[in-house]
């Protein structure tokens, strides 16, 4: 694994290849470290090990054909990857999803968005010792699944949304399930809460780990949670509202310091203010069409646009260049995980080796969507 | 852009439909009714009715883009608004000075640059470049867009940007992209010996495997392929050896 690149004698600095197949990398990434003793010196990402050309099959694909292909980039939150693609393409067709529609995208996009906290939180306790979490969190999570489940017939990739609204009515039950779910939720994240966030371990271990400035945040582009935890209080949601978020009540967490703990309370307060959303919405879903009236052939005029909504992971953005067929022209896509992962070198350097693992698991990376 | 000539499609069913005259009645009818426009000539098929325009470019100026024109008169192409999106053009050459200001400027400092990319226009063998700009301060987008030919290089935004660093990596390995100034310009997702840059639209994916099956398993594969337009050659792919 290792090799000592200078001679025996002057072995001060050594490179350990970090992965790609390493359980804490949470993926096929490779991180390259550069070492003195247990101390990180630099860190260099090697990435594409997952690259299977998105972007290309969005040119060879015609629009409605290639929303489930986005689903597999990040399969954590397919749904998020879903919304902001249909609504890209919505905008650069003129056409409004119905109401009822938009209620049930928040619904399906905030619940998701708890899903990908809750793996999250467990894979990042685990990384760090703490086995418990995991086992409480995928509690919850199943939980979630199986209202995707039976509401689309997939638990991961859901392909949930169409270009124009949604296409299945909810189920029957739906709204009692989610009910459920969400009066109990608020009490479980406290339940984490009791296993870590006074735990001493996982304050020794997070604490002072990874810590990025707002400034430098900006600079390195981080958004999402990587963002709030510096400090710097923006979201999407409420920056540029989209769907209908401007509906509904929700405030944004931001931590103080912009370490790994930080960013850890920062997820948290987040599940409870998606459930909070997810409560306000469940009341009032209007009735209506699911769909918007649109020509079933979809020809989105020629020109560009780019449209981006608050992933759990950051900013997710779509840049599509239409020629006026039926295909796109370019199709681009910011994913959120790939600029942030850009930001580990910063946030290692200087710490010790055990350290990474932390700070890989608090960017909360995808592979899928970095390398798409 | 390259491509626009053409007439822009018709949206959707939902855009309103511009009032079009009706098409004229059969010429067998009787011709006393209310007055109408000028009948076809006997046989002539009635006009169809205009295509609704699809959404156009429509001006926009802002305190921002004057300050800039002032700056770098000759750089400035123009500035307007597509579907509320405000986009600038520029000319390529003096970008990372265009970039430096957007950023340090005092009335809309675009402190993150949201992301960097390319689209290739084949026909007129050039690259634009798209960078997206957002203002924390304004809560502002911006698009800015560059035109460059194929084989020349652009100044890299990496010391104004660092996220730049990757996003251009990545336009380097996708459409093969010169970057000048730029610290590690070297593939990112693709293997470092990968033939050819994948997003270029003139890419031929059919032929490497082609010639990939030849090579090492030395049979015909039987898939088709085309040569076509694809100025291969000039890309450095593999060329078919018949």
């Amino acid at each position: 694994m290792s090799t000592q690149e200078q001679t025996l004698f002057d072995a001060s600095e050594i490179t350990v290849s970090m992965g790609p197949q390493h359980p804490s990398t949470h993926g096929v990434l490779q991180v390259k470290l550069k070492l003195d003793g247990e101390r990180v010196i630099d860190a260099e990402c090697v990435i594409g090990y997952l690259h299977r050309g998105v972007e290309k099959l969005g040119e060879a694909q015609t629009y409605g054909q290639f929303v489930p292909t986005l689903d597999r980039m990040d399969y954590i939150a397919a749904v998020s990857n879903c919304l902001g693609y249909c609504e890209a393409i919505e905008k650069l067709l003129g056409v409004t999803a119905p109401p009822r529609a938009q209620y049930i995208r928040v619904i399906m996009t905030e619940l998701n968005r708890i899903t990908s906290h809750l793996l999250w939180l467990g894979t990042h306790a685990i990384d760090l010792g703490a086995v418990t979490v995991f086992l409480y969190c995928f509690r919850e999570r199943e939980e979630i699944l199986k209202i995707f489940e039976n509401y689309c017939g997939a638990r991961l990739t859901t392909h949930m949304f169409r270009i124009g609204g949604t296409q299945y009515e909810i189920y029957e039950g739906f709204q009692d399930e989610v009910r459920t779910f969400i009066k109990d939720f608020p009490k479980k994240v406290d339940e984490y809460e009791t296993l870590l966030t006074e735990n001493r371990i996982w304050i020794g271990r997070t604490r002072g780990v990874g810590v990025i400035s707002a400034k430098d945040a900006i600079d390195y582009g981080l958004t999402g949670p990587s963002l709030r935890g510096s400090g710097v209080e923006w979201d999407l949601r409420k920056a540029k509202p989209y769907a209908v978020y401007s509906d509904f009540q929700f405030d944004i967490p931001v931590g103080e310091k912009g370490d790994t703990y930080d960013r850890y309370m920062v997820r948290l307060e987040e599940m409870r203010q998606s459930a909070r959303i997810v409560s306000q919405a469940i009341e009032k879903i209007p009735d209506g069409p699911l769909m918007a009236k649109m020509s079933k052939i979809i020809k989105p005029p020629i020109g560009d646009i780019y449209h981006s909504i608050e992933s759990p992971k950051g900013e997710l953005g779509y840049y599509i260049v239409s020629d006026g067929s039926t295909q796109a022209y370019r199709a681009r896509v910011r994913p959120p995980s790939f600029v942030n992962l850009q930001a580990l070198k910063k946030m290692v350097a200087g710490h010790m080796v055990a350290d990474v693992v932390a700070i890989i698991g608090t960017l909360d990376i995808v592979l899928g969507e970095i390398d798409r | 852009m390259a491509d626009e000539e053409k007439k822009p499609e018709g949206p959707n069913a939902e855009a309103p439909k511009p009032e079009a005259p009706k098409p004229a009645a059969p010429a067998g009818e009787p011709k006393a009714a209310a007055p109408k426009p000028p009948p076809p000539p006997p046989g002539a098929k009635p006009a169809p009715p205009p295509k609704p325009k699809g959404p156009q470019q429509e001006p926009w100026s802002s305190p921002l883009v004057d300050a800039l024109k002032e700056k770098f008169g000759g750089e400035f192409i123009k500035s307007y608004s597509f579907l509320t999106q405000n986009q600038i053009e520029v000319k390529k050459d003096r970008i990372a000075e265009i970039m430096t200001f957007l950023r340090d400027n005092t009335i809309s400092p675009f402190d993150y640059l949201v992301d960097e990319t390319a689209v290739h226009w084949p026909k007129t063998e050039e690259f634009e470049i798209v960078y997206i700009l957002y203002s924390h301060a304004k809560n502002e987008h911006v698009r800015v867009k560059t035109r460059i030919k194929e084989w020349e290089p652009i100044e890299s935004v990496v010391s104004i940007w660092t996220t730049a660093d990757w996003l251009e990596r990545e336009v380097y390995d996708m459409f093969g992209v010169q970057y000048a100034n730029h610290p590690n310009l070297k593939r990112i997702l693709l293997p470092e010996d990968w033939v050819g840059y994948p997003l270029r639209k003139d890419y031929n994916i059919r032929l490497q495997d082609v010639e990939w099956v030849r090579k090492h398993l030395g049979i015909d594969s039987g898939q088709k392929y085309y040569v076509g337009e694809a100025r291969a050659e000039d890309a450095g792919y593999i060329t078919p050896s018949d």
